[in-house]
């Protein structure tokens, strides 16, 4: 049964999460074409928070593969259980049964350990697998994972090629630490995710941290919005904002303009390099606040 | 944006929406969105989804579907309005020839005249005061310590080239086997050793082990085509096109006063069109050489997708910058930070008597790993043993 684009909608308001309706496209469009959905944007706009959220929305388990450098197969799809299967043979070692057979015992799905991949595709219902970060992996790895997203099916030479019980929803997220090949970018759905508009981000906020004053709310976004227009290095995400939020709602502000002093020192939740905080000076912090409030 | 989709042509009273679409694909693939067979299905498959009363959902479906990249991103929508909308027609009509990655070498090579930069710069080095030292030299071995602005002689100019490039081959060759003869298991494969026991009744007795898997290079190369430096860049030129041939992982730059990506058109197969589509990028430039502003965009745009701490950048400049000489300082230590190494390559050094007295290049000195001449091939070989000890 899919999930019409309504429900999605629903689905992921009841989630706390603000999409826009042309991200629920893709969503809906992943089933129909059986593609997977790749999703690029800046650090902290919420890419990996799509595919959470829709594994709430969709009341689905969500198998998540952290990519990182070195990501192998044996991370990634399947391991043996070598400590088991050495306990085994040690166990088998007395009993009258040919070597054969102990082979066959020892290679049991018993003895496999599923990994994000194997495990995602052997699920009855459709998962949500998110591949988090896959420009980190290496560029065989991405062709190995190419594979696995067009056929769904994994061989494990001792058991065989097993194949995917149901097709789960991928989502793979991307920096830009290392572009990423051609074929994986066209086998994908794309959605680019940007910075937020100053509406939706408010709207953000009241759904996460429904206990600010919306007039202080306004104030932290009108806030934020200006201090991504700085020349920075990292500009601060929406998980910045939010932490941002937190940290003054725990400190009971009500009025942004009347405490400069406390948001320079909240400021490390929104800048985190130690360039970034030399060039946000109190100057600049006043200067925004008077554009802000 | 509540405006319907444009009407069919007349001339197909009952052309159906598909019809439009394949238009539509065929523009997009022209644009240079990578569709495909399958894209093409699944687009009609999406029209078929979607409530085509409202563009903007077959707009954010084609989106998804047909974008592969934040730059396809940022221009479907002039596309799709002036095909669907019939909105600023003829902008978005033009193929736009630099962002197009598939139709690119075919909507550029039947251009006309625009050859003109690489005879130039040919002439240039044709032209090149052609003292005595390589007349009549043609081994290959005199060739290799002939200062490049002292080749003249196209039959020269052809051999060097050639031997430019397999330079450049055999680098990667080098730095292949070093990373072979580095394999020696540490870990225990207990895979394979689990696998060789069965025959032993269970007794581990060969072991298997796992070796780590080495990582090559990866070369970042920025070259300098100021005028100052127009009797190298042909030659550097050849040189990167032989790296980026070979070198699984290399990428190439050129700036003078702004920063250009160059490998997808050094990637093209024929050198002369390669060069063309470079003339291309190139035109129309003028005034001094901004080292500092072209490493601060490429520290800016292009540093996080292509360094990592296995590459080497290699700047390629004779280090006359009008630019200030701290902004050039700072932008080398922010590069520093990100790549394993930083070389800098001088074609000047290997002149007599030169000292680096460019203001650019002192302030430069201090965040260099390697300062080193590349004035022939001679000194550019000197490099290959110093990279395969990375």
């Amino acid at each position: 049964m899919e999930p019409s684009r309504d429900d999605l909608h629903r689905g992921f308001t009841e989630a706390g999460y603000i999409a826009s309706s042309e991200l629920i496209m893709a969503i809906s469009l992943m089933r129909r074409l059986a593609r997977p959905l790749l999703i690029e944007g800046d650090a902290g706009v919420g890419k990996t928070e799509v595919a959470k959220t829709l594994a709430v929305a969709l009341d689905r388990p969500l198998i998540r593969l952290q990519c990182y450098e070195g990501l192998d197969a044996n991370a990634a799809v399947y391991e043996w259980n070598y400590q088991r299967q050495l306990l085994a043979i040690k166990i088998w070692e007395t009993e009258q049964v040919s070597a054969a057979e102990k082979e066959r015992h020892v290679f049991e799905e018993a003895f496999l350990l599923r990994r994000p991949l194997l495990e995602a595709i052997s699920q009855d219902v459709p998962p949500v697998l998110l591949i988090d970060e896959v420009d980190r992996a290496d560029e065989e790895f991405e062709a190995y994972l190419l594979e696995v997203l067009s056929d769904f099916q994994i061989t494990i030479p001792e058991l065989g090629t097993i194949t995917a019980k149901s097709i789960p929803y991928v989502i793979l997220t991307s920096n830009g630490t290392r572009e990423l090949s051609d074929a994986l970018r066209r086998r994908c759905l794309y959605h680019y995710v940007e910075y937020p508009s100053e509406d939706k981000e408010m709207r953000i906020v009241a759904a996460r941290v429904p206990d600010m004053e919306p007039a202080l709310a306004a104030q932290v976004v009108r806030f934020v919005q200006a201090i991504r227009r700085e020349d920075l290095e990292k500009k601060p995400g929406i998980a910045e904002t939010l932490d941002w939020a937190r940290a003054l709602v725990g400190h009971d502000i009500a009025d942004l303009e009347a405490e400069p002093e406390l948001v320079r020192d909240t400021l490390l939740c929104l800048l985190k390099t130690r360039a970034d905080s030399a060039a946000v000076s109190r100057e600049v912090v006043e200067r925004i606040l008077g554009k802000a409030v | 944006m509540s405006a319907t989709l444009a009407p069919f042509p007349t001339d197909f009273p009952a052309a159906p929406i598909s019809r439009r679409l394949v238009g539509y694909l065929r523009l997009a693939r022209d644009n240079g969105f990578a569709v495909g067979v399958r894209e093409g299905l699944d687009a009609l498959r999406l029209a078929r989804a979607v409530d085509l009363s409202r563009p903007h959902q077959l707009r954010w479906g084609l989106r998804a579907l047909l974008c592969s990249r934040k730059a396809d991103w940022a221009r479907f929508d002039e596309l799709f309005d002036a095909y669907w909308l019939r909105r600023g027609m003829k902008r978005a009509a033009l193929i736009d020839g630099e962002t197009g990655r598939h139709g690119a070498s075919k909507d550029l090579g039947g251009a006309g005249g625009l050859a003109e930069a690489p005879a130039r710069e040919g002439n240039d080095a044709a032209a090149a005061p052609g003292s005595g030292k390589s007349d009549g030299a043609s081994t290959a071995e005199t060739l290799s310590t002939t200062d490049f602005r002292h080749l003249n002689d196209p039959d020269q100019l052809a051999q060097v080239y050639a031997l430019t490039e397999r330079l450049a081959a055999r680098m990667r060759a080098r730095l292949t086997r070093r990373e072979r003869q580095r394999r020696k298991g540490h870990r225990l494969d207990l895979r394979n050793t689990i696998h060789k026991s069965l025959g032993t009744g269970g007794v581990p007795m060969r072991l298997a082990f796992r070796a780590r898997r080495a990582k090559p290079l990866r070369l970042v190369a920025i070259l300098d085509v100021s005028g100052s430096m127009s009797l190298y860049s042909t030659f550097f030129l050849r040189f990167l096109r032989g790296v980026i041939d070979n070198f699984h992982d290399a990428e190439a730059f050129v700036f003078h006063t702004r920063l250009v990506h160059i490998s997808p058109a050094l990637r093209e197969r024929d050198f002369e069109r390669a060069l063309e589509r470079m003339s291309l990028i190139s035109a129309g430039w003028s005034g001094g050489t901004r080292i500092g502003d072209s490493l601060a965009t490429f520290n800016d745009n292009y540093a996080a997708q292509v360094l990592n701490s296995r590459s080497v950048v290699m700047i390629v400049s004779d280090g006359y910058d009008t630019g200030a000489p701290e902004k050039l300082a700072g932008e080398l230590a922010r590069l520093r930070r990100r790549a394993k190494r930083v070389i800098w390559l001088n074609p000047m050094i290997g002149w007599r008597d030169y000292e680096p007295v460019a203001r650019g290049m002192t302030a430069a000195l201090p965040h260099l790993d390697l300062f080193a001449p590349a004035h022939n091939l001679e000194s550019l070989a000197a490099l290959e043993p110093y990279l395969a000890r990375l």
